[in-house]
């Protein structure tokens, strides 16, 4: 940790790690605490305003909409926790065997890759979602499956770069293995790659889910989520309560600013 | 031209392979005879309507007969509204093409501008306000940039009327005028993306030896930028317009839902709700065509300009 922190001593890291820590951090105690409970009515204080009652103000129902914007960003980085360690971890696996051992399978399967990646991947989303029907678990299925391609291919490159170095043949004349030398004497060497690409996976992760649960293809209408609330909010910005929508994205935003400016700040060097 | 032909050749086969899945894929979704005539209608019924739609045939035969109906531009007939589908992409399919093309033109219009000047002008304030305002603009959700113009320039300012679309046949003027927001929430963050690469692109360029070899010769750095690094710099990027112009395409499915755009978007979603196959096919395959035909266009100019890509 000390190590990455020397490394990437710029402002777009440290901006970046502070702001995600701080919005992960008000999401987790929101898992636990929050001011109301999110789906308390109350009728005495109906689309109120911001005020110190109600940080964010009430919808029509007198919900609190702080309280369920932080259940909402809860059920929606959920959502990007499981798409990323899924869609990385699957990608880093078969990135790293077609990099490592190449052959008539790396090729095909990097034809697909290219061609997956040519096609926007909320486009792609959307489809296979509509196929499937709205869900929680088919939202973390589909993007993680979308999100694959992309992790694959920085990885593939970085272990097929890498294979070829001098230390990796010695490591092979010595008579280690396949497997340790792809886990301990590769894998910790493409973390320079890897961690940009899983910062940004977060990011995207976060916009994805949001724009399929806008759509109305995402979680379905009993679960929340941001993407869920924008599109409720939506309605309240013509009878002149905009900032409904205005917070939510605002959140949105201020999520994918973080995970974004993080990205960066690991791309870049000291 | 040989290198055109072999690209055209892969991006044919890519369509063809990619237009079974979707079509196998939407097959599976369920019968749609059941969705017509709903659970309690007679079995003879029930026949009559797969005899009709022609869903009695094996997957490859209406495959085939599908594909070949399409190239001849007949898109089948919808199944809740039975009418042919070409009939209602049609107009809708014109309305997102054209907030796509808008959108493409005004981040063109603005991030060639930004990223050059920025890169003349590196290390300065103007190149550093920059490079962090881009950095936080291109992490701004299209669909936030949608709802901060709507509540501005609609709600406050009422330069426009939100959800009141006025169609070109209407009012050319108020048409644009309407367009104009959702087309720049959907370039507002491109722009930036493409700004800093662009930005990047041309530095990296300046560090070259010919750009040296340039300076020796008497040039200085605002001529060499213009007459050497500026046409290699783009070559990178044009990648990335077509990719822009692809998930432009994509954005548009999220933006027509706020700006309430009869696009081909909101039908789309439409389709998909009531499950009518027919037309979410058509649209899914006009999707990928458009999205690899741009693809395809993208590594063709790359490929004149740098004759060495068509090895």
């Amino acid at each position: 940790m000390k190590k990455l922190f020397a490394k990437h001593n710029n402002w777009f890291f440290k901006v970046g790690l502070i702001l995600t820590v701080c919005m992960v951090g008000i999401v987790i105690i929101g898992q636990f605490w929050t001011p109301y409970d999110p789906n308390a009515m109350d009728a005495a204080a109906k689309a109120q305003g911001p005020s110190l009652k109600h940080l964010l103000g009430t919808d029509y129902f007198g919900r609190d909409i702080f309280s369920r914007i932080l259940e909402g960003a809860g059920a929606t980085l959920l959502i990007a926790f499981f798409v990323v360690l899924l869609g990385a971890g699957m990608g880093t696996l078969i990135g790293a065997l077609t990099g490592y051992f190449g052959g008539v399978v790396d090729e095909i399967l990097m034809r697909i890759c290219d061609a997956l990646t040519a096609f926007p991947s909320v486009l792609l989303a959307l489809i296979a979602l509509a196929i499937l029907g709205p869900g929680r678990l088919n939202v973390i299925g589909v993007l993680a499956l979308v999100f694959i391609p992309s992790f694959a291919r920085i990885v593939r490159a970085e272990f097929s770069r890498i294979k070829k170095l001098n230390y990796v043949s010695l490591a092979k004349l010595q008579g280690v293995g396949h497997l340790r030398i792809m886990l301990r004497h590769i894998l910790p060497n493409t973390l320079p790659v890897l961690l940009p690409a899983i910062s940004i996976g977060f990011n995207n992760a976060v916009l994805a889910e949001a724009s399929m649960s806008f759509l109305g293809v995402g979680v379905s209408a009993s679960e929340v989520s941001l993407g869920r609330m924008l599109s409720d909010s939506q309605n309240y910005i013509l009878r002149g309560m905009p900032w409904y929508a205005i917070f939510v994205g605002l959140t949105i935003a201020l999520l994918i600013l973080g995970f974004s400016l993080l990205g960066e700040g690991l791309q870049q060097e000291d | 031209m040989n290198f055109v032909l072999k690209k055209l050749a892969t991006l044919l086969i890519t369509l063809l392979v990619l237009s079974f899945l979707a079509y196998a894929a939407f097959e599976m979704v369920g019968d749609p005879v059941n969705l017509i005539l709903g659970t309690n209608a007679t079995p003879e019924a029930a026949e009559a309507l797969r005899e009709e739609l022609g869903l009695n045939r094996s997957l490859p035969v209406r495959y085939f007969d599908w594909l070949f109906s399409f190239i001849r531009g007949d898109m089948g007939r919808s199944y809740i509204y039975r009418i042919p589908v070409r009939d209602m992409i049609g107009e809708k399919l014109g309305l997102t093409v054209t907030l796509t093309l808008l959108g493409f033109a005004l981040t063109l219009l603005f991030s060639v501008p930004l990223g050059v000047y920025s890169a003349r002008r590196e290390g300065s304030w103007a190149d550093r306000f920059l490079t962090v305002s881009n950095q936080i603009v291109m992490a701004v959700p299209a669909f936030f940039v949608a709802i901060i113009l709507t509540v501005l320039f609609g709600v406050v300012l009422r330069f426009f009327t939100p959800g009141s679309f006025v169609s070109f046949d209407v009012s050319p003027g108020r048409f644009f005028l309407y367009m104009l927001f959702p087309a720049i929430s959907i370039a507002i963050p491109r722009t930036a993306m493409t700004a800093k690469m662009l930005r990047s692109s041309i530095l990296g360029e300046m560090q070259k030896d010919y750009i040296r070899t340039a300076y020796s010769r008497g040039h200085n750095r605002q001529t060499a930028l213009r007459a050497h690094a500026l046409k290699n710099s783009l070559l990178p990027i044009i990648a990335f317009l077509a990719a822009t112009v692809a998930e432009m395409l994509a954005g548009c499915i999220v933006i027509e839902q706020i700006f309430s755009l009869p696009g081909i978007g909101r039908l789309l979603m439409v389709s998909i709700s009531n499950r009518d196959i027919p037309v979410v096919e058509a649209i899914v395959m006009i999707l990928a065509v458009w999205v690899m035909v741009v693809h395809f266009i993208g590594e063709v100019v790359s490929e004149m300009l740098d004759p060495r890509l068509r090895v």
